[in-house]
């Protein structure tokens, strides 16, 4: 059998602004802002919808594929 | 952009009334402008009290406006900023500019409190085009210094508004959010206060 492939987002710590945008619209509620610093993804969680990407205004998140 | 709302209603998400209400005060009383020091103070409250950029994340009332005009009309075309406006230099370099226009109009404030200057009845947008502001003010009703801050702060924050309109029209609905002087700071804060994590 193959290895699955599955999408997940990544927040690239230095690039975020922490202002929440994505926290917001995460379905799973797997997007969090730590301390007021950066975004972190529960990637165990997500289901790789890309709505985070799609609204973060500072480009730190990106979808990944992982196996 | 498709419109994308938050997956929960919270009541915060309300909040977008509160730039409203603000503005349209200001149009008809100045001195409602001494209101929009609650969006200064607050912020640090939650990164100073409590290590979170909150304030950003859920009560930011020009982050809810951003987000219902770009976001969830669809106002915005959702592209992304280009790299240098969401670039360190640029963000850093807009706080230091945003905070000397501010430590400007504070002096301004200082010299109509000490006689040396004339209340100057108008709002100044993008910090040179002075718009005339009178019917808004009523000689007398406040101290000098007192209408001065406010015109100052309304200038402020009506140019930080229109800014930010521009570039959620322009870009994602939130872009603001990557260049807010105020949203540097709290996070510079955090990142202190939790040691840097």
């Amino acid at each position: 059998m193959g290895n699955v492939k599955r999408r997940h987002a990544a927040v690239e710590r230095g690039v975020c602004v922490a202002c929440g945008s994505c926290e917001d619209v995460c379905p799973r509620g797997v997007v969090k802002v730590m301390k007021g610093s950066y975004a972190a993804v529960d990637i165990s969680l997500c289901i790789g919808c890309g709505r985070c990407e799609m609204v973060c205004p500072a480009g730190a998140v990106t979808m990944e594929v992982a196996e | 952009m498709k419109p994308i709302q938050p997956i929960k209603k919270r009541w915060y998400h309300y909040l977008w009334i509160w730039s409203v209400f603000y503005f349209a005060m200001g149009f008809f009383n100045i001195i409602f402008a001494w209101l929009g020091l609650i969006s200064f103070f607050l912020p640090f409250v939650f990164a100073i009290g409590f290590g979170t950029k909150d304030f950003c994340n859920k009560y930011c009332d020009r982050g809810q406006l951003l987000r219902v005009i770009g976001g969830q009309t669809g106002f915005s075309t959702g592209k992304l900023m280009p790299s240098w406006l969401r670039s360190s230099w640029f963000r850093y370099g807009f706080l230091t500019f945003f905070m000397s226009m501010f430590g400007q109009m504070l002096y301004t404030t200082y010299l109509v409190s000490a006689g040396a200057k004339e209340l100057s009845e108008a709002v100044t947008l993008f910090w040179s085009i002075r718009v005339p502001w009178e019917w808004a003010y009523t000689a007398g009703s406040v101290e000098p210094w007192q209408a001065q801050f406010a015109f100052g702060l309304y200038s402020l924050m009506l140019t930080s508004a229109i800014i930010g309109i521009l570039l959620m029209l322009l870009f994602k609905p939130r872009s603001w959010c990557a260049v807010c002087p105020m949203g540097t700071m709290t996070q510079m804060i955090c990142k202190v206060r939790n040691n840097n994590e």
